[in-house]
């Protein structure tokens, strides 16, 4: 088959389009992806959660964390109005298997409260690692280095949120990846994937269509713990200030 | 006559200190790991490492595929926010092999309740019930609900 001058340029259009849905329709392979064109959050919508802990048990199947230990977890907070700074606060089995409900009472008001690792952009965990065993990847993930991690558990005690632990199978420090092996190939994370409410969404802060900016200009969010100045980013829409 | 003169030892005392150096750098080059320092105070590699690691949900994007009419009338219900894998349960080993690994089905007697069950801690607007006076003759819940479209034939926006 001869292609003229004519026809070739009347393909390029065609392959464009062809190559357009291409990119849209199938996931982001990793070889592609460009961690510098990337800073990722989380947005947790605490008046959508319903404490159902499907979020605790697909983080729990896909990254096979050893069990009585958390990725994520999720609390239930219990607020009495005339004691607002010291709230009850419970998280049977990291809220795996859900809540048991309690009697409701006058005054006292519940509500969950969806926990994991905050990603800081200016994390205390990775300052205190000796050996660099732990780091905020160029796309803004907080990941830890299992071949190098020494196991000294530093990191567990700096991290303000509780979000590390150590694993006792492979005996190196372990948290939250933001699920890195799948937003690297554009899905987003188990536990986002398995929130029935959509209390939690995936936030890509360095992409300007993520709906996070739209949902940011419009309500009021915060992070935990603001006061450390760890530049945290799961940003919590209607988050209690009794929330620790 | 001396090459250097009355420097002699001081030009030992170089060499047992560039020698060290050598050595130092040496053995450096051998323990650090090739990839450490390529983005920061960390070894680079152990990001692809992490971005390697299996999946085991397959997300919600490779269900429609096979599945396409249970996600459309999932999405004509009030469960339409909700991803396949959100009930079903890790599934990226049926994706990849679907005739060898079948899916089981959840157990809606657990299922539907976890979320639904009357909690106070709930928010508010959640549709939750008290199980007890919902269903006291104790059925299962699809006996009455399609559970991909759960308002189905009530009456109410399916």
């Amino acid at each position: 088959m001869n292609i003229t001058r004519r026809h070739l340029l009347l393909l390029f259009p065609a392959a464009a389009m062809s190559w357009e849905s291409l990119q849209a329709g199938a996931p982001e392979q990793a070889p592609n992806y460009q961690m510098y064109k990337h800073w990722w959050g989380m947005l947790l919508d605490i008046s959508k959660c319903i404490g159902c802990g499907n979020c605790v048990r697909a983080c729990a199947a896909e990254n096979n964390v050893p069990e009585g230990y958390f990725r994520t977890w999720v609390e239930r907070y219990r607020v009495r109005d005339e004691d607002m700074p010291y709230p009850q606060v419970d998280s049977p089995d990291g809220g795996m298997h859900g809540f048991p409900a309690l009697p409701a009472e006058p005054g006292v008001k519940e509500f969950f409260v969806p926990k994991m690792c905050n990603h800081c952009a200016d994390s205390p965990c990775t300052q205190v690692c000796p050996v660099g065993a732990t780091f905020i990847t160029p796309d803004g993930v907080v990941l830890v280095d299992k071949e190098y991690c020494l196991g000294c558990r530093y990191c567990v005690q700096a991290c303000p949120y509780g979000c590390r632990f150590f694993n006792p199978s492979t005996r190196t420090a372990d948290k939250c990846t933001l699920c890195y092996h799948r937003i690297t190939k554009g899905l987003t994370t188990a536990c986002c994937e398995a929130c029935p409410t959509g209390a939690r969404q995936l936030a890509d802060l360095k992409n300007p269509n993520d709906p996070i900016h739209a949902f940011m200009r419009t309500h009021s969010v915060q992070v935990l713990k603001p006061y450390l100045a760890t530049g945290a980013k799961d940003f919590y829409y209607d988050l209690d200030g009794a929330v620790r | 006559m001396k090459p250097f003169g009355e420097a002699g030892h001081l030009l030992r005392v170089a060499l047992v200190y560039a020698l060290g150096v050598a050595l130092f750098l040496i053995v450096r080059a051998i323990l650090v790991p090739h990839s450490f320092g390529e983005f920061g105070y960390y070894r680079g590699r152990a990001i692809a490492q992490v971005a390697a690691l299996p999946m085991h949900f397959a997300g919600h994007q490779a269900c429609r595929s096979c599945h396409a009419d249970v996600v459309a009338l999932k999405r004509s219900g009030v469960h339409a926010g909700l991803h396949c894998e959100a009930c079903h349960g890790p599934q990226a080993a049926h994706v990849a092999n679907p005739a060898a690994v079948r899916p089981v089905l959840p157990r809606v007697a657990t299922l539907c309740i976890r979320c639904h069950a009357y909690n106070p801690a709930r928010p508010h607007s959640f549709p939750q019930i008290v199980v007890k006076q919902h269903d006291p003759g104790g059925l299962a819940c699809n006996t009455c609900h399609q559970p991909h479209s759960p308002l189905q034939g009530f009456g109410k926006k399916t």
